[in-house]
């Protein structure tokens, strides 16, 4: 049976090596400028010594690109591109269609991942991307399980799946954290607004909290709890989805590193030993209840829950 | 870049290349009032594949009666099918395309790659335009789509000026913006608000609007801040609470600009909007812009243009991204009603000229004394006092209090069929 790589989303440079030792095969990384709600901010000589220590270990190293461009960033994508394929990058993830037309130009050895994040909802367009460049889509967090076996079973792509952490439910390019301290008569220079401050909206009505925060991509609204399926591995695993995402962003490394290893522990176990694991899996869900920040519930995402429209 | 202006014999300047003017229509008598009133082509949603799965959305019948409907005004009829479809979406879809092309529609609004490759396949004659879903924000992306062969893109909600202009410099494609509306808060295709808190799907046409919502706003600290609790207030007790909610668009000083860009197509949003909000801001804007471009250098916005569109406005209205990004101003706070100056009070069903008699059939309680505004493509608006009203019998009535009740009374200058009645609101 085929083991999925196991992706995770550093926070720094120094989580590489305990993160490679926990287990993981694959990493995300990048800058704001051209990449969205990444766990952590890696200028080129981080991205440079992240390649090199990964490749060194066979891990690989994936660069968010997927940014929602403006033209006034254009200019600055063939170089990042070039810079990118120089240090042997093994893939960039794009969402914005530019990002694909600039690396046909500057780099079309380059491999791509395609991740919009709310619009890989079907097989179809998924191989369509495929058919412009993509060697794996991303697929959208608000899709079921049945869902994405059928895409994993219909597509020409690789599948990547978020099996854990925070998702994304919105992004606006207004400044809306700055805009409601404005409205209020604050001082925007004391007041910060970065991921950092740990903002979070309070719903009174589900009771709920949801981080929120502004960077130069716009303001982000994150999901109120954490996904976690380390104990709905199974099918996922059989159908041959290719790619296990954990999503590090507002977390310590130490909790990175900690779920990284109980996944690698869960999958390996899963493949070696089906039964073991359906005895042991609840195990797995506790020992992550058991780091969970306080005020950070786990769920189990979208995976088992219908939608209506 | 294309040519939009030329020079008469006389050495006035005229625009030569009028945009579209593009309004929505969530049902048939919606239809017909938005190409009575002016707009030069029409969108409008089916059962399936659309947003919007509240509006009462058109029957494949209902469309071909629309289409035949604009066919005599040259107006033309968009279908917007622009979810981004989940795999159990693809059931019906390549019928239905087959019908709306059938029909006589003469494009469809996209967002979902797979819609776009299957209309193509299976409906060529269709023209696809990319949906402001795609949340399209620069040419680059532009020159991608065009390469893909759509004849349209629709920007995303987020593009200024200026962007407008590199994009048309840069790509030979028709580009649709809106002009007025409501607007996402969000860039469109890229909110799950919906999703998660009322398990809606915003991409499919569940959209519960929860950037419409109050919210609070906190900061989560590492140590106790007081009574044991580690979070802490970013307001205080007489704050309003934190909200995202958008004014709506209205562009209406910016549209020589945007005739001047070469703009091809400019957008009403609001297939949920009454005919009364569609025949109003489709009429303002006729007028704006064929006032324009007959004779730009001597263009002036006039007041009045500002004053109907007012009437039918039931949020405040901002330009948005037109120039910048748009900061607290246009945003609402503590700010909840939805409330219009006007009410759309009767449809103008008959005019008698010996008697001077209207027929009309209520839209709004009005009764003897009320004063009332009329107005219409033929007519130039006016206000009059009711006097004596009737029933459909001829009857005396003390009041027009219900729902599409045929009454008449006397006018004072001759008014059409479809003309409409409003009056201040209470």
């Amino acid at each position: 049976m085929k083991k999925p790589e196991l992706l995770v989303t550093p926070t720094c440079l120094e989580d590489i090596k305990p993160l490679i030792d926990a287990g993981a095969t694959a990493f995300i990384i990048g800058e704001e400028t051209f990449g969205l709600r990444l766990a952590g901010e890696f200028d080129r000589t981080a991205v440079q010594k992240t390649v090199e220590l990964s490749h060194e270990h066979g891990v690989k190293v994936y660069i968010a690109v997927n940014a929602i461009f403006h033209n006034d960033l254009l200019p600055k994508l063939p170089e990042y591109i070039n810079f990118l394929h120089e240090i042997g990058v093994d893939s960039i993830v794009f969402g914005d269609p530019a990002v694909l037309m600039n690396v046909r130009e500057v780099a079309p050895s380059m491999k791509l991942h395609w991740n919009t994040e709310t619009t890989a909802t079907n097989w179809y367009t998924a191989n369509y991307w495929g058919r412009k460049g993509a060697k794996r889509a991303v697929l959208a967090r608000e899709i079921n399980m049945d869902s994405i076996i059928e895409i994993k079973e219909q597509a020409e792509v690789e599948i990547e799946v978020q099996v854990h952490g925070m998702t994304c439910m919105f992004q606006s390019k207004r400044t809306l954290i700055g805009n409601y301290m404005e409205f209020q008569g604050k001082d925007l220079k004391v007041e910060g607004r970065s991921k950092d401050r740990t903002l979070f909206l309070h719903d009174p009505e589900r009771d709920s909290k949801y981080p929120i925060w502004e960077d130069a991509n716009g303001t982000h609204i994150m999901s109120p709890k954490d996904i976690c399926i380390i104990d709905e591995l199974e099918d996922m695993i059989d159908a041959g989805v290719d790619s296990f995402k954990i999503d590090g962003i507002l977390k310590s490394s130490d909790y990175i590193v900690k779920v990284t290893s109980l996944y690698r522990e869960a999958i390996d176990l899963y493949v070696e030993d089906p039964d073991k694991y359906s005895e042991l899996k609840d195990d797995f869900v506790e020992k992550i209840k058991a780091i969970q920040p306080p005020n950070r519930d786990l769920d189990t995402g979208f995976f088992f829950k219908e939608s209506v429209y | 870049m294309e040519q939009i202006a030329m020079k008469t014999a006389e050495g006035k300047r005229v625009i030569t290349k009028k945009p579209e003017l593009l309004a929505p229509a969530g049902n048939l008598e919606k239809l017909k009032i938005a190409v009575h009133y002016g707009a030069d082509a029409v969108f409008i949603g089916g059962q399936e594949f659309g947003l919007r799965s509240n509006a009462d959305n058109f029957s494949i019948e209902e469309m071909a009666e629309g289409v035949q409907f604009a066919n005599k005004y040259n107006a033309r009829i968009y279908v917007t099918t622009n979810i981004f479809a989940h795999n159990e979406n693809m059931d019906g879809l390549e019928e239905y395309l087959e019908a709306l092309e059938r029909v006589g529609v003469a494009g469809i609004i996209v967002a979902d790659p797979m819609i776009i490759e299957t209309c193509k396949r299976v409906a060529p004659k269709l023209e696809v335009h990319l949906s402001t879903q795609q949340s399209l924000s620069n040419w680059q992306a532009v020159k991608f789509w065009k390469e893909e062969g759509l004849e349209r893109v629709v920007l995303a909600r987020e593009v200024g000026l200026e962007e407008m202009l590199l994009m048309k410099k840069n790509v030979d494609i028709e580009i649709e913006t809106f002009i007025h509306g409501a607007m996402c808060i969000s860039y469109s295709g890229r909110c799950v608000l919906s999703n998660h808190m009322t398990a809606r799907d915003s991409n499919r046409g569940g959209c519960c609007q929860s950037c419409r919502w109050d919210y609070y706003l906190y900061e989560e600290n590492d140590q106790e801040v007081e009574n044991g609790m580690t979070e802490m207030k970013m307001f205080e007790e007489d704050d309003a609470p934190f909200a995202m909610s958008p004014k709506d668009l209205n562009l209406i000083e910016s549209i020589p600009k945007l005739i001047e860009a070469g703009i091809d197509s400019l957008k009403i949003e609001g297939r949920m909007k009454s005919i009364h909000y569609v025949a109003t801001v489709v009429s303002v804007y006729r007028k704006i812009i064929d006032t324009y471009c007959d004779d730009p250098e001597n263009f002036k916005i006039k007041q009045e243009w500002l004053d109907e569109l007012a009437k039918c406005a039931n949020r405040p209205t901002a330009p948005a991204f037109f120039e910048n990004v748009p900061g607290y101003q246009e945003q609402l706070f503590r700010n909840h009603s939805q409330k219009t100056t006007h009410d759309f009070a009767g449809l103008v069903l008959d005019y008698d000229e010996e008697t001077q008699i209207v027929t009309l059939q209520q839209r709004n309680h009005f009764r003897p004394g009320d004063e009332i505004e009329f107005f219409g493509p033929e007519i130039n608006n006016f206000t009059q006092t009711v006097g004596t009203l009737w029933d459909e019998d001829g009857e005396e009535i003390d009041a027009a209090r219900h729902p599409l009740q045929i009454v008449k009374f006397k006018v004072e200058k001759p008014v059409y069929r479809n003309n409409m009645m409003r009056k201040e609101a209470m």
